[in-house]
């Protein structure tokens, strides 16, 4: 019961997770921001243990490792990467690099900031690096992020396939060299990093869990590394107790410049309505996520005044078709379901404002993302609608489904509304119980109904929102949608020479996608987060955490 | 007796190994592999999913897991979870916590039910017997959890007289409000199960006897009466603590404790299958250890009952 059956607990991997926080939220809009402050007590930053929910993680705190919250949040505090992400426009920004610069359309060239060092006092160094990255990618160290390697020259011989699937007998053949040979050190904080195809949007990721630095005691002994995990963050690994807390203590030699300001920070691992009653009764001091029974009446808003806001994170709200069902083969259809749904009214009345539309497939705070891809297609146009559904053929109802335990129903009620006004075909909503069934039935392909698909994203970038959902093949892409002119747009984009490129040709894929409409987006999800009475400076990440170096004590 | 004892001691063992066996079993049984879904929605790597299920044998038949694991055990690993955690230490951590719990809320239980019983059984019909039949159907009717949220909102946060959630240590103090919210289902059966007992032994032979005899009310109540009145309530309460123990996860889940219930009931979710065995072995010897001092005891209660 640690966590919330809707959260489906550490099933919500940071990875491209489907979202089922439903939120109905009220809120503040234009009105001061309750989480900013006027600053904290110096002593008390000190002194108080601030003390932040989570999950126990489900594997060791290695990072390449590391793809769901619960252990996502407590490698964000230990590790720096070359990159981060500013925690309020969620723009990548050189963190522990100095300069990361396209040296050859296929190259990139690091430089590192000097004096950093890993919470044992030895130096981060290039090796840190590519030892690590060499770690990652090799296949018999069998770590999760390993294909976050792929596009870096000599993937191929250091991670080999399985021959015959997960589920056959047959085991991956032992890769040729352990050591990815684009990875070339210049020197103690240069290193060059080599790509099979051009490959710009890489630096973005980079701050992203895979591609963080490991100290040298982890190689020389793994298992005792997990025991007491050695990062270079601002925070550094102080104690845990299985199941029930981490402790962690900011790392006064972090030359990083979001260098915390508080002391002491436990993470504590328990069940969210048990969180949220301890967060109103003051005894824990930060929940990102309130759980359900706070959101039903807007009963938050009450229970924590000036305590609680609905931050955004990078994670939209969809609907989606399953392409693999014939009925759903005419795009005419898919466009009239999407110009029937009145957004602006649903957000305005069933979320009072704290949510807005989006236009194309990826949410604002994300960077290359440009709004406007889906273009009239997302337009609310019930005349037009009319028009391509007489067009399309469709007969019988429609039927909308989703999880009942996420607060959905409202919006997929007032959407079938809206259908049904527009259309003049009966819409029905028809829930099924758990998050978990429905899961199930979309990865047989079983799906019969339109469905609700989110996604919280895993690094910002408008590349994550589109890669894995909507390229053949994609890790991601569950209703099968495949277009090759969306395909070679999208590869054409990974390759491109410049960001600003890239960022071009996603956006031309955005607009290939929505002349097929494989999904409608709706709007941003934001994420309503409480705390303590005795925080100050209080503000949510794009990836749903607590801005731990920003937070403090009043 | 001395005989007894060790044949029951004996007959613990092929029914320890029986029902361990069949939670580890089941918990395989169930279908989807833990591993394939741990890397979100991408696909896991196959030589993760691969190197997992080495790890922790998942590979082998699942008599050879289960022997495996049964050898670990006797000699005192409880094996690791996912993350590499050691699994007597998690139960370690969380059995004692939830040990108090059980017998905090079995004390509540036992105390206010068996007194609601015999007064009401001893008295017969009245207002005192109203109150109790209408305030035990109260209690069996409604839900613990909503007992629970209901306690925690008005004393935790309206009244403010105790903190809303239990902290990790779980004082026993601070377990008296989560265990009367865990017992209260149980006390009023207790209450109905001692009322019940008492106004039929009331009308027993030996209940005319001893008021023939003339010994005093206090003596024929209290060694007669209660005696042989409390065999069926024994009986229950005892495998009630195995039951609060183990099915304590709404209560746990409301108050924030860290019990064996809420440790259980995660492992399921995550296919954890060494823990749910784990802490099953316990519940097991706890459930078996429990049984055979409540048939113990019934020699104690009853004269006509002999062993050996």
């Amino acid at each position: 019961m640690r966590r919330p059956r809707w959260l489906a607990a550490g099933a919500i991997p940071i990875a491209v997770a489907l979202i089922i926080s439903g939120c109905s939220s009220g809120g503040d809009e234009g009105s001061e921001d309750p989480g900013a402050g006027t600053g904290g007590d110096p002593a008390k930053n000190e002194s108080v243990e601030v003390t932040v929910f989570g999950t126990e993680p489900e594997r060791p705190l290695v990072p390449m490792d590391t793809s769901e919250t619960g252990g996502g949040k407590i490698v964000d505090a230990l590790f720096t990467g070359l990159m981060d992400y500013d925690p309020v426009s969620g723009q990548p920004r050189e963190a522990n690099a100095e300069s990361f610069e396209l040296t050859a359309p296929d190259e990139y060239t690091v430089k590192l900031k000097k004096d950093w060092t890993f919470h044992d006092g030895t130096p981060v160094t290039s090796d840190s690096y590519i030892d690590a990255w060499n770690y990652a990618a090799y296949g018999p160290n069998a770590q999760q992020h390993a294909s976050f390697f792929a596009q870096i020259q000599g993937f191929d011989d250091v991670f080999t396939p399985d021959p015959d699937g997960v589920e056959g007998p047959q085991l991956p053949a032992t890769p040729k060299t352990d050591k990815l040979s684009g990875l070339t050190k210049v020197s103690d904080t240069e290193f060059k990093i080599k790509f099979t195809k051009p490959h710009a949007i890489f630096k973005d990721k980079t701050g992203y869990a895979a591609f963080m630095p490991m100290p040298k005691s982890f190689f020389a002994d793994p298992e005792a590394w997990k025991k007491n995990p050695v990062g270079n963050g601002g925070w550094k690994y102080v104690a845990r107790v299985p199941d029930q807390e981490l402790q962690v203590e900011r790392y006064d030699d972090y030359k990083g410049e979001d260098k915390p300001k508080v002391k002491k920070v436990k993470f504590v691992f328990t069940d969210s309505d048990a969180a949220y009653a301890d967060v109103k009764g003051n005894q824990l001091d930060f929940l990102d996520t309130v759980p359900p029974q706070a959101i039903a009446g807007n009963v938050w808003e009450t229970d924590l005044p000036g305590r609680a806001k609905a931050y955004p994170v990078m994670a939209i709200q969809a609907i989606a078709f399953p392409l693999y069902d014939p009925k759903y083969s005419s795009a005419d259809f898919r466009h009239a379901v999407s110009m029937a749904i009145n957004r602006e009214q649903i957000t305005k009345t069933i979320y009072e404002g704290n949510r807005q539309p989006i236009k194309g497939y990826a949410m604002d705070k994300v960077p290359g993302y440009e709004d406007g891809a889906c273009g009239d297609f997302c337009e609310y146009n019930p005349e037009k609608a009319k028009e391509l559904f007489d067009k399309s053929g469709w007969t019988g109802p429609i039927q909308l489904t989703s999880n009942a335990d996420g607060g959905h129903k409202e919006w997929i009620e007032a959407a079938c509304g809206n259908i049904q006004e527009a259309l003049g075909v009966e819409c029905t909503f028809e829930p099924v119980q758990a998050f978990g069934q429905i899961r199930d039935a979309i990865n047989a392909r079983q799906m019969t109904q339109i469905y609700r698909s989110g996604w919280l994203a895993d690094y910002p970038s408008v590349e994550n929102f589109l890669n894995p959902i909507y390229r053949t093949g994609g890790s991601s892409n569950d209703n099968d949608y495949s277009n090759p002119e969306v395909d070679a747009k999208l590869a054409a984009a990974d390759a491109a020479e410049t960001t600003d490129e890239a960022y071009k040709l996603y956006h031309e894929a955005e607009e290939l996608i929505a002349k097929d409409m494989p999904a409608i987006p709706l709007w941003n999800t934001p994420s309503i987060s409480a705390w303590s009475e005795r925080l100050t400076n209080v503000r949510l990440t794009p990836k749903r955490e607590l801005d731990l170096s920003y937070v403090e004590v009043k | 007796m001395g005989r007894y004892v060790l044949r029951r001691m004996l007959q613990l063992i092929p029914v320890f190994i029986g029902a361990t066996f069949l939670i580890y079993f089941l918990v395989w049984a169930v279908p989807g592999d833990p591993f394939t879904g741990m890397c979100g929605e991408r696909p896991c790597p196959p030589q993760f999913v691969a190197a997992m299920n080495d790890k922790y044998s998942l590979n082998d038949n699942i008599v050879i897991q289960y022997v495996k694991y049964m050898s670990a055990l006797l000699t005192g690993d409880f094996g690791q979870t996912y993350s590499e955690q050691s699994i007597g230490e998690l139960i370690s951590l969380a059995a004692p916590v939830s040990l108090r719990l059980a017998v905090v809320a079995v004390v509540i239980e036992a105390v206010i039910g068996i007194t609601a019983g015999i007064l009401t059984g001893l008295r017969g019909r009245g207002f005192l017997d109203n109150l109790v039949l209408v305030s035990t159907l109260f209690l069996i009717a409604i839900p613990t959890f909503v007992t629970g949220f209901v306690i925690q909102i008005v004393l935790g946060f309206q009244l403010e007289i105790l903190t809303p959630t239990v902290s990790s240590k779980a004082t026993w103090s601070e377990l008296i409000i989560p265990g009367f919210v865990l017992g209260s289902l149980s006390m009023a059966y207790v209450s109905r199960l001692t009322r019940a007992s008492i106004a039929e032994n009331r009308r027993a032979d030996y209940m005319r006897t001893a008021l023939a005899k003339g010994q005093p009310k206090r003596r024929i109540v209290g060694v007669h009466l209660l005696r042989n009145s409390a065999i069926p309530v024994i009986t229950f309460l005892g495998t009630d603590i195995g039951n609060l123990m183990g099915g304590a996860i709404v209560t746990e889940g409301i108050f924030g404790i860290h019990g064996v219930g809420r440790l259980v009931f995660d492992a399921i979710i995550d296919k954890q299958g060494a823990i749910v065995t784990g802490v099953v072995v316990l519940l097991v010897l706890v459930f078996l250890l429990v049984n055979l001092f409540i048939d113990l005891m019934y020699a104690v209660l009853d004269p006509r009952i002999r062993y050996d």
